[in-house]
This record gives structure tokens, sequence and C-alpha cells, in this order.
């Protein structure tokens, strides 16, 4: 698999239009937040979160940023520290901050059953293998019993972490997506029309 | 999200100034209204409103808060979580349905706050499924005087929609002109066009044209995740300010955990936690406007000595034909830039298979319409269904401005199995949650399956390559169905409950069947129509 991303978008930042039209109070107070204000942690310990960072470098790879990565551990912290839910779990699942605790745990000793090391001390192909079995059901850990592995990953812990990437204006901007668009929209609407205020693509393929 | 309510001490928040109020009638616990309304979504807030109108005192509470859109509304899919219902529920069955942001509202304007707009009528025959199209059962209304509710509802949300729609039997122009349409509408058209079934401007409720204090749409795209700009015409800013001017009360931030029930086995209030502590209110009649898990919710949590196995339930159907829609869609890849965040998500339609009879192996219908996702949405749509993950996802989503999608709103047939019933787990108001049990029958998967293959040929017809599809559910229906007998419905025609008569029902929960179109106008229309027949009632004094 591919360990490059293809930009599309190098001269789009959707935060130049912070103080557009585009853009109204509400909105920069949220993203202000996101930015400058990255929750500590409250919820999970300092292991949990570490091997939570590991899985993260594996579903969201950021090369590209090295130096300075979109969190997103914190944010699920921060979602667990205060019991938000979605509205719905599975039948068979445990309560959210349960399933978390036990995913994250099981994550670890599904590494260690399959490769005899934590997931943060394995190469990243190896942790790949250890994500795509439990993606698929196939663990050979105990620590799944009572927590469907399939279920975790993709209803929660993929979910959740996607949903973080991508609530982030580094994601918007290498997608080439508008971003806040209140108070002033879009106008036009056609096949290959752009606003000025809209991302140009550079390299499409 | 406000802490406290802010509907109370004789005013309610004006939805079209930041900071602004609006003088409201209050009313005290121990007054009897004549009718208190549990929820203010498209079932309640329409009917609170008409039930004002004809003089009655009305109170109508919600669990959600009462937001000002113009100050409350952030242009952030990740922060406007806030207007869902995210209270726990427990989802089963062969076919679990995704709750939450998928279907389920939690504000004054309940699902309306973040609904996509979409007006449909059902056709007319399918409220008379059974006997005009041989399948399910009919509706206990007459096709023609819900059509009559349609032409009222649609001017009185200034639905913008085609000089002449389409499909069905002749109606009048939409109130306000149709939008203009995107380039994700025109993959639609595209598709159509080349399958040689036709297409049409969706019929939205967001304004085209400037009315009142709100100014027209601006294309801004964030329609699911609530109008910071008003162009929306919800319940928030349409049936709950018109509410408040006729005299009703609204209470925000208001959970109703139980009705209760007198000694004459009618009901005499209910009960509802408000500012950390339990209320009491009284009332003449109680209306339950929760949605179809809510409602029947609260009917079974207020079983009583007299009542054991929860309220209205002598029929046994209380929770019972839970319905969804289908929702599967097809997505591709497209040469043109597409950027399908812009504008409404759902600018085109083609109803082409909710009125056809040949061509097609299920008794249903289905709609499909053009689609905008954003991000978050997307991410969630491409991850769940195809398990795509690392830099492979993250190239994937790089495609963004180039994806264009169909996605139904397909009927799924009522089943007794599928139901809302209580768990044994509560909630942190002690009351006991839902348990929600889905799977779909051999007629629903047929439909969804034949909406994939034309879909996918409609996309590949309009230029997209990659094409895959995608499974989802939509809205909800069911669970406490009207009907001409006590022995099979919960309510009758005027959701009137058969074993307590002054309990009535007031929401999607109604619908014996939900046909191929999104419910909301339909919901709205039905409201309305209750609330001229509790006008009737009340002058022959039948209430």
């Amino acid at each position: 698999m591919s360990e490059r991303f293809h930009e599309r978008f190098p001269d789009y930042d959707v935060l130049d239009k912070w103080d557009s039209p585009s853009w109204n109070d509400q909105t920069r107070a949220v993203v202000n937040r996101r930015l400058h204000q990255v929750p500590d942690r409250r919820f999970l310990s300092e292991a949990e979160w570490q091997i939570l960072e590991a899985v993260c470098e594996r579903l969201i790879p950021q090369p590209d940023r090295r130096d300075r990565p979109v969190p997103i551990v914190p944010f699920i912290d921060e979602k667990l520290f205060k019991n938000q839910g979605d509205g719905y779990r599975f039948e068979a699942m445990p309560p959210m901050r349960d399933a978390w605790r036990r995913g994250i745990a099981a994550i670890d000793d599904e590494a260690r059953a399959r490769w005899g090391g934590g997931f943060r001390e394995l190469p990243a192909n190896q942790q790949d293998a250890v994500l795509r079995a439990i993606q698929h059901n196939d663990t050979r850990s105990a620590a799944w019993q009572g927590l469907s592995a399939k279920r975790f990953f993709s209803n929660l812990l993929l979910r959740e972490v996607v949903s973080v990437y991508y609530a982030h204006p580094a994601a918007w901007s290498e997608i080439g997506f508008g971003g806040p668009a209140s108070p002033r929209g879009y106008v036009r609407l056609g096949f290959d029309r752009r606003d000025s205020w809209e991302a140009e693509e550079r390299y499409a393929r | 999200m406000p802490a406290s309510p802010r509907a109370k001490d004789g005013r309610a928040p004006d939805v079209f100034r930041p900071g602004g109020w609006i003088p409201m009638r209050c009313r005290r616990d121990e007054d009897e209204v004549d009718f208190a309304i549990v929820g203010t979504g498209a079932g309640g807030g329409t009917l609170a409103c008409k039930l004002a109108e004809a003089g009655f005192s009305v109170v109508a509470l919600d669990a959600g808060p009462y937001w000002r859109p113009l100050e409350d509304f952030a242009s952030d899919e990740y922060e406007q979580r806030k207007l869902f219902w995210l209270g726990e529920r427990i989802t089963g069955g062969d076919d679990p349905v995704q709750l939450g942001d998928n279907n389920s509202g939690q504000s004054v304007g309940g699902s309306t706050v973040h609904f996509q707009m979409v007006s449909l009528r059902f056709r007319p025959d399918r409220f008379k499924a059974r006997s005009r199209l041989g399948y399910a059962v009919d509706w206990p209304i007459e096709p023609e005087e819900m059509w009559r509710y349609y032409d009222l509802t649609e001017d009185a949300l200034k639905i913008a929609g085609p000089v002449n729609y389409p499909w069905g039997p002749p109606r009048g122009r939409y109130p306000y002109r149709q939008h203009e349409m995107n380039a994700a509408g025109l993959i639609l058209a595209r598709g159509c066009e080349a399958l040689g079934v036709k297409w049409a401007a969706t019929p939205l409720a967001t304004i085209s044209a400037p009315r009142g204090k709100a100014h027209p749409c601006v294309y801004r795209g964030f329609c699911k995740f609530g109008c910071s700009t008003n162009a929306k015409q919800s319940a928030l800013v349409t049936w709950i300010p018109w509410a408040i001017e006729a005299g009703a009360e609204i209470r925000d931030l208001a959970m109703v955990g139980r009705i209760e029930v007198g000694p004459h086995g009618k009901v005499t209030g209910l009960e509802y936690h408000r500012e950390g502590q339990w209320r009491r209110q009284r009332a003449k009649n109680v209306v339950v406007a929760g949605y179809a898990i809510e409602t029947p919710r609260l009917l079974l949590n207020s079983a009583c000595p007299q009542f054991p196995d929860g309220l209205a339930n002598g029929s046994g159907k209380v929770g019972k034909f839970f319905m969804v829609q289908s929702n599967h869609a097809v997505y591709g890849t497209f040469d043109e830039e597409i950027r399908w965040y812009k504008a409404p998500p759902s600018l085109a339609i083609c109803e082409h298979w909710n009125y056809a009879e040949t061509g097609k192996d299920f008794p249903g219908g289905y709609a499909f319409m053009s689609q905008g996702p954003l991000p978050i949405e997307w991410a969630g749509t491409i991850t769940g269904q195809r398990g795509l993950w690392g830099m492979e996802l993250r190239n994937e989503m790089a495609k963004y401005n180039h994806q264009a999608g169909l996605k139904i709103v397909g009927e799924v047939l009522p089943q007794e199995k599928n139901r809302v019933e209580l768990a044994g787990e509560t909630d942190e108001y002690g009351l006991r949650i839902p348990r929600v049990v889905f799977s779909y029958g051999e007629e629903d998967r047929k439909l969804y399956r034949h909406s994939i293959r034309f879909m996918s040929a409609a996309l590949e017809a309009a230029g997209g390559r990659d094409i895959w599809s995608a499974e989802d559910t939509a809205h909800l229906g069911g669970t406490c169905r009207m009907g001409s007998s006590p022995n099979d419905s919960v309510t009758n025609a005027d959701g009137r409950c058969w074993d307590i008569p002054n309990l009535w029902i007031c929401d999607g929960s109604l619908f014996p069947t939900v046909a191929g179109v999104n419910p909301s106008l339909t919901i709205q229309a039905l409201a309305w129509r209750i609330g001229d027949r509790i006008r009737e009632l009340g002058r022959r004094g039948e209430l």
C-alpha cells in the first residue's frame, strides 16, 4: 500500500478564509478551540493513550506532517471523559467507555498473541496485520470475549478516528473541501464551476 | 449548549434575532391545560400551532434545547452533533439500525432542525396499499384528504419546487420557485435522461426567495447540521413561533418521564424533569409526539396498575411494526469537478419507481436523489462500507470533489416482529432505555437490490467510474399505528388512542406504512389534519 499522500490542493488552506464572510464568530470559536485548546488526558491511562496513539498512526498515517500531526487521541479521550455517546450501541456490545477500554487492551493483546510483542513495539506492517485481523473478526486473543472485534473496529474505533481527523481544518484543506460557509455560502454550483473562495485543484489523478 | 431552559418567565427565544426574545404566555403546573404535548418536531410542533390557533390552552414540552440558529449554529459537522438524540439506545435484530445522527433529533423543532428538507407527497395509492396495490395495509384516511393537507402544508412552509411536478396527479405549482441545480443534481439528470426516466428539482423546505425575516438559502450545504441562516423552514422557525404567537407555551429541556392516569382510566397529566427536578403538569388531554422510538417508550414506561402493559396497548401493538426506510446508495468518480458540498444535498430527484408498476419485482416504491455528504459523513461512509483506512483512505478522501452519488428513500414493509421495547437498563433520569429490533424482509431486500442495479446504471450513464454501493437506513415510522379497529391498531384515524380517549399520538409512529418518500411533509400534513379533527370534535362536545 502506498504510504504517500497525493497532494491535489497544495495552494489551498481553508484557514485563509478565517476573516472572510465564509466564517462567522460561532464557527471561529469552535474551530479555535479545536486548534488551540487540545484537551489533556483525563480518561484513558497513560498506557492506553499510547497504544491508541500508535493505532491512530496506522489508521490515519501523517508522514507529510511529522512535526504537527492532526491530534486525534485527545478528542477521543475527551469524548470518553464526557461519556458523550453516539445515541446507540449494538446489542452484545458493552457501554461505550467499557468498549474502548477493553478494545484498546484487546488490540495490544492481539499483537502479543500474533507477534509476541505489544502493539507499540511492532513494525508498521505487523501493526497493520493486527488491525486488519481485528477488522475482519479474525482474532486470536481471548480478550475479545464479549466484545465483537469487528464492531469495535468499524463502529467505534475507525468511525471515531476519522470523525476527529476530518473535523480538522488541515483535513478539509487536503481534500479541497470549502469548509465553513456561513453567511456567504456559494454562488457557482455547476460542473467545473468554482467560486474564488474555493480550493483550486492542481494535480488531479 | 444552553445548560438551563430559555423558554420561561413569560418569554421564549426569538429565533430570528441573536439574543432576542418574544413574549410567551406561561401556564403553571397546577393549571389544567387543555393539551400537554410531548415533543415539538414535525408532529408536535405543527399540532401545538393548530390547537393554539383553535383556542385551546397548550403546553408543549421538549427534551432538547431551544436554539437561536443565528447565534448557536456553527458551520461544523463535529460541533453540530449537539442537534442529535444521543441518549443511549440498544439496537439489535438481523439488520441493526444506526440511530443517533442517522435519524433522531433532540431540539425544540425536533428532527426538522437537522432534516435535509426533502418535502414529498405519498403517491395517493400508497395510502391504500392493501386495497389498491395488494400489499401491507391501508391507512384509515382517504388519499384525497391527505393531498388537501399537503396543499396547505406546502403553502405554509413555502416549499420550493418545480412548476410542473412530473409524477402523480396534477398538483399546483410549488409556492416558491425551484432552486438552482448543482453539479451533483445534474449527474442525476444525466443518468435519468440516459435511461429514459423523468427527473425533477426536489421540492425542498428551504426558501428560494425572502420570507419575513429570513433571506433565501445561500447554498452553504450544512443543512444536516442545522441551518445557520434560517432559510430552512424547520418547525423551530415556523410552527413553534406561530404556536407561541397563538398562545401556546413551549418548555425546552423538559424530559417527560411518565404519563399519569386517574382513577377513571383517563390521563390526568404528565411528569417531566426540568431544572434538576421532577415536576407534574396537569392536562385534560395528553398528546405524545416523540417519534417512533420515544413515543412507544413513553407509553410503555407509563405502565401502571390499570394498564400493566403500558398505555394504549390493549391491542398489544405499541412498539410493533417499527419501520425505517432503506437508504442504499451508489457512488462513483467523475472527471468533472462536482464539489457536492455546495447547496442542499438532494437538489434533484427521481420518483419513477414510486409510480411505475412494471419492471419491478417488489411491491413498494422508492425515490432516489442526488447527494452531498460533508467530509466526516463521507469518511464514515467510505470506512463503514469499504473498510478503507490508512493512506489508502486519505488518498480516496482526496477525490472528494470528483464524487457524486445517488441514494434512495425506499419503502420498508411493516412487520410485527420489528419493534421498540424497553431494555433493562435505565438512563440518567431513571427511565428504562429503548431497545430497537429490526430485520429487513425479503420484499425489502428485493427493493434495495433493484435500486442499486438501476442507480448504478444511471451513474455509469452519467459518466461515473469505479462505481460502488453502500447500505444505510433513514427515518423512522410505525410503532403506534393508526387503523380502523382497536384489535390491530393503537389509535383511530384522528390519532386518538382506542383505549384512553384523552390520550393522542401525533407523529410518524402513526404511519401504517412509510411509502418511498421522506416522511416529514406527511407528518406535518397529518398533524394539521389531527388539529382540525380535534377542533371539530371539541365543537361537537366529543373531546
